[in-house]
């Protein structure tokens, strides 16, 4: 499944169908036609749910579009049609009124399962704030279990993208590349930071998630949800992420000038390089002492385990 | 039937204003008034496309190559705001105020003078609006929906926009007012609620809707106006207030607004699909009913377009759950309308053709709103071009395609002549290939995970982006299309005959084509087979 990411570039439609069925994708594809399953057992519940849900639409359509079809190649005044004259039938309206509310049930039932799971934040192993701000994201490692953390940081756009994202800039968008997770090299325009969010896998993380400024929305597609980030208000969720690899996402709600340019990262790894990259972090962020541990967390962010081989 | 298409027929009921001023700037009229809605509309479809023009081009490719992002986010926010309020809305109150008196036997509408100032504002309403463009700090930036804190950190348009607001609700208050004295005392003896057409069926539901929640949005409006100039902390989480609160206000106005701009349109299908089908509606009485309840429900919603805000869970089970429910009266819209059709003598004018897109390709747009409903799902979807696509198959292929149908309907009856068949076949066939190049890969960009109202994208997103840039390119030669085989048919025209339609029915088609100035002067007799749905008992 992997192999579909050095397949980019090929024909459109068959690398899109790939894209389907490939799982752990952090990017697009080209030509991509449908969500993807993600890397969570939130985000593939939520693929399994959109997939239920498209493939009752078109059944319904297929029904209704082959009638309108029908009729219109059946009851045509130039293949000498009469019209009838009859306008009601009490079974035929009884049946398509009674139907649709079992179809209706029929979604709503894994659904309202998906919510309540997702409402479920509670018992989590450890706890990130995320504070959106005009227009970067800033991170704060709580706490882990029932030890408190002071690791903070900023995480803005990398340079690259920045530079070519100005308006004529003459810089090319498709040269914006990095080495994924697993070495592959792939475009990250726009999609890219200069220090990513640092989580472990197999791990329940619980997020509050709050704005700064405006409201903004962090969204990680591969995580299978998105949550407003609000001024005054702290909204909170989980996710517990399967498999180590980085992850991307924008802000999803309208927050001003550059809001298309605040990308998100998040770059999952095992617990026990997680840990040792935390307690470094957390070392420097109080060693610098408070007011300059901001400062030093993301100059030292780059020390962050280099990217194992692909599991 | 024979019809004589000349003012001279005419001219014994016909004491037309003479001179432009007294014609159309004092017009009490109700369809010269119901003309000036459409011809403004028009008009702000064209400025509303031409800021899409602005956006699609940007999006072309990747890289910012033409605007600044600040300029597309102005771009985003008028396209909305001119889009829904300028071209939608009148074009549907034009349509009313032409057709309502003509159906339900009424010389006029109820209060004519009123007519005219509820017209009059909008020009001013929309030069304020349009204004803004050219103020220092440019255009309102945070989106046709105006989410405070980002609505209120621009200049001074916030103020401009707020009173453009304003003045189009008054404008919209007025008209309904007018429409639902109009249908409630204007009625001819024997012209029971029960008897009436759909369209006007569709219009006096939806005048109460836009009565009960236009003073909602001036209310939150002017909330914003007060936060931005006077200190107020209505929505200002540092001053105590809730900037969530806004979108609860707000959407209790747009969720009934969105119904606003399609209620009319299921009218519309309503009348054109029996007139060419040569068949009575389908289940008349449930229509009716389907359009009451769709109407009940649009104000128990709002909360579906805030499932990312952080609403506790039985919050979100409560608003997908009522969403759900309007599948079912929907749904027994289209199922009516496919029944109309079935057991009919169909043939393919013009009107007939939008009316049967609109029912496929809004019923698509309804799909991908039943999909939006699930919370989880809605959890990846919302804020993304898969939400874009979805409301531009609900109101471009659904309002604005039922408002083309309705003009090409009623335009032999406006105007006593036919238009050219072919051309506007040709018309159609045009904007229905287009329109799909546009919007369909939108669901596609949405679900690869792209957020919309953003200036610039990632290259994975660039082939899609590029097809539905030329989708738009399609698109924009549809209203010179449309301008010139209106404009050669009021020249050129055959004769249309009083019942331009063989099957059509409905008092409309009982006066004269073109429809004198006057019509109605004294209550025409109600005869079942005049009405457009026939058998009137179920």
């Amino acid at each position: 499944m992997k192999a579909a990411g050095s397949m980019q570039g090929k024909l459109g439609l068959g690398v899109a169908l790939t894209a389907v069925a490939g799982a752990a994708h952090a990017l697009a594809e080209p030509w991509q036609l449908n969500m993807t399953p993600g890397v969570t057992q939130t985000s593939r519940e939520v693929y399994d749910l959109h997939m239920w849900g498209l493939y009752v639409c078109i059944a319904i359509g297929v029904v209704v579009f082959g009638a309108m079809i029908v009729a219109m190649f059946k009851f045509r005044k130039s293949k000498g049609a009469v019209a009838a004259t009859w306008s009601h039938n009490t079974v035929a309206e009884t049946i398509w009124t009674i139907v649709p509310i079992l179809i209706l049930v029929a979604l709503a039932w894994p659904a309202t399962k998906i919510m309540i799971k997702m409402a479920y934040t509670e018992q989590s192993d450890m706890t990130v704030k995320i504070t959106g701000y005009q227009w970067k994201w800033g991170y704060d490692y709580i706490n882990v279990g029932d030890k408190p953390y002071h690791v903070h940081f900023i995480s803005r756009i990398d340079t690259r993208s920045d530079h070519t994202r100005e308006l004529r800039s003459g810089m090319d968008p498709w040269a914006v590349k990095d080495k994924d997770y697993n070495g592959v090299e792939r475009n990250t325009y726009l999609l890219d930071v200069d220090h990513p969010l640092v989580l472990p896998t197999d791990t329940k993380i619980r997020f509050v998630v709050t704005g700064d400024d405006v409201i903004h929305a962090w969204w990680v597609p591969q995580l299978g949800w998105k949550q407003d980030a609000i001024p005054g208000i702290i909204n909170d969720d989980w996710t517990n992420i399967h498999e180590p690899g980085i992850y991307r996402g924008q802000c999803a709600e309208l927050c001003g000038q550059d809001h298309g340019f605040m990308p998100i990262v998040v770059k999952a790894v095992p617990k026990a390089e997680f840990s040792k990259w935390l307690d470094e972090q957390e070392a420097l962020a109080t060693k610098a002492d408070a007011p300059a541990a901001p400062a030093a967390a993301p100059a030292a962010a780059p020390s962050a385990p280099s990217a194992p081989s692909a599991p | 039937m024979t019809t004589h298409a000349t003012a001279h027929h005419d001219d014994h009921h016909d004491d037309k204003p003479h001179g432009f001023l007294h014609r159309w700037v004092f017009s009490t009229n109700h369809k010269d008034i119901g003309t000036l809605y459409l011809i403004f509309s028009f008009i702000m479809v064209c400025v509303g496309a031409a800021f899409s023009g602005v956006i699609r081009t940007e999006l072309m490719k990747p890289g910012l190559q033409f605007v600044q992002p600040y300029f597309f986010n102005e771009m985003t926010t008028m396209h909305g705001l001119v889009m829904i309020f300028g071209a939608i809305m009148p074009s549907f109150v034009g349509l009313a105020n032409w057709m309502i008196p003509m159906m339900i036997g009424a010389p006029d509408m109820a209060l004519p003078r009123m007519n005219n100032w509820s017209f009059w504002i909008l020009p001013f309403a929309f030069c304020m609006l349009l204004g803004t463009l050219f103020i220092p700090g440019g255009a309102p930036a945070g989106g046709w929906t105006m989410y405070p804190p980002l609505s209120i950190q621009g200049g001074d348009s916030v103020a401009m926009m707020v009173f453009a607001i304003h003045l189009m609700g008054i404008s919209s208050i007025m008209g309904s007012i007018n429409i639902i004295a109009t249908i409630l005392n204007m009625r001819a003896p024997g012209m029971d609620l029960l008897k009436m057409p759909v369209f006007v069926w569709s219009w006096l539901i939806t005048a109460f809707l836009l009565i009960a929640v236009m003073p909602v949005l001036a209310g939150a409006v002017t909330m914003l106006l007060t936060d931005r100039y006077f200190g107020t902390s209505f929505f200002n989480a540092a001053g105590g207030g809730d900037p969530v609160m806004y979108q609860h206000i707000f959407w209790f106005f747009g969720h009934p607004e969105v119904y606003i701009m399609i209620l009319p349109a299921f009218g519309i299908i309503s009348e054109i699909v029996p007139t060419f089908s040569r068949k009575p509606l389908f289940g008349y009485q449930a229509m009716v009913y389907a359009l009451a309840s769709i109407a009940f429900l649009s104000f128990i919603v709002w909360g579906h377009h805030m499932f990312t805000v952080g609403m506790p869970l039985g919050g979100e089970l409560y608003f997908m759950y009522a969403t759900m429910l309007i599948a079912i009266p929907t749904g027994v819209k289209v199922f009516n309308w496919v029944s109309t059709m079935w057991g009919g003598s169909l043939t393919f004018e013009a009107p007939m053709l939008w009316a049967i897109s609109f029912i496929v390709l809004f019923t698509i747009g309804g799909f991908s709103g039943v999909m939006l409903a699930l919370v989880p799902a809605d959890f990846q979807y919302q804020d993304t071009y898969f939400v874009v696509a979805h409301f531009h198959y609900v109101l471009v292929t659904g309002a604005l395609f039922a408002i083309i149908g309705a003009i090409y309907y009623w335009w032999p009856k406006w105007t006593g002549r036919m238009y050219n068949e072919t051309w506007a076949k040709v018309h159609f066939w045009w904007s229905v290939v287009f329109v799909n190049v546009l919007f369909f890969p939108q669901h596609f960009l949405g679900l690869a995970g792209m957020p919309r109202r953003i200036p610039d994208y990632n290259v994975a997103f660039a082939d899609w982006n590029f097809v539905s840039t030329i989708g738009a390119y399609g698109m924009y030669l549809t209203p010179f299309m449309f301008f010139f085989i209106l404009w050669h048919s009021k020249k050129h025209g055959a004769p249309a005959a009083a019942r331009a339609w063989e099957g059509a029915r409905g008092l409309e088609w009982t006066v004269p084509s073109p429809a004198p100035f006057h019509t109605f002067a004294t209550p025409p007799v109600i005869r079942n087979e005049d009405l457009a749905h026939g058998d009137v008992s179920h």
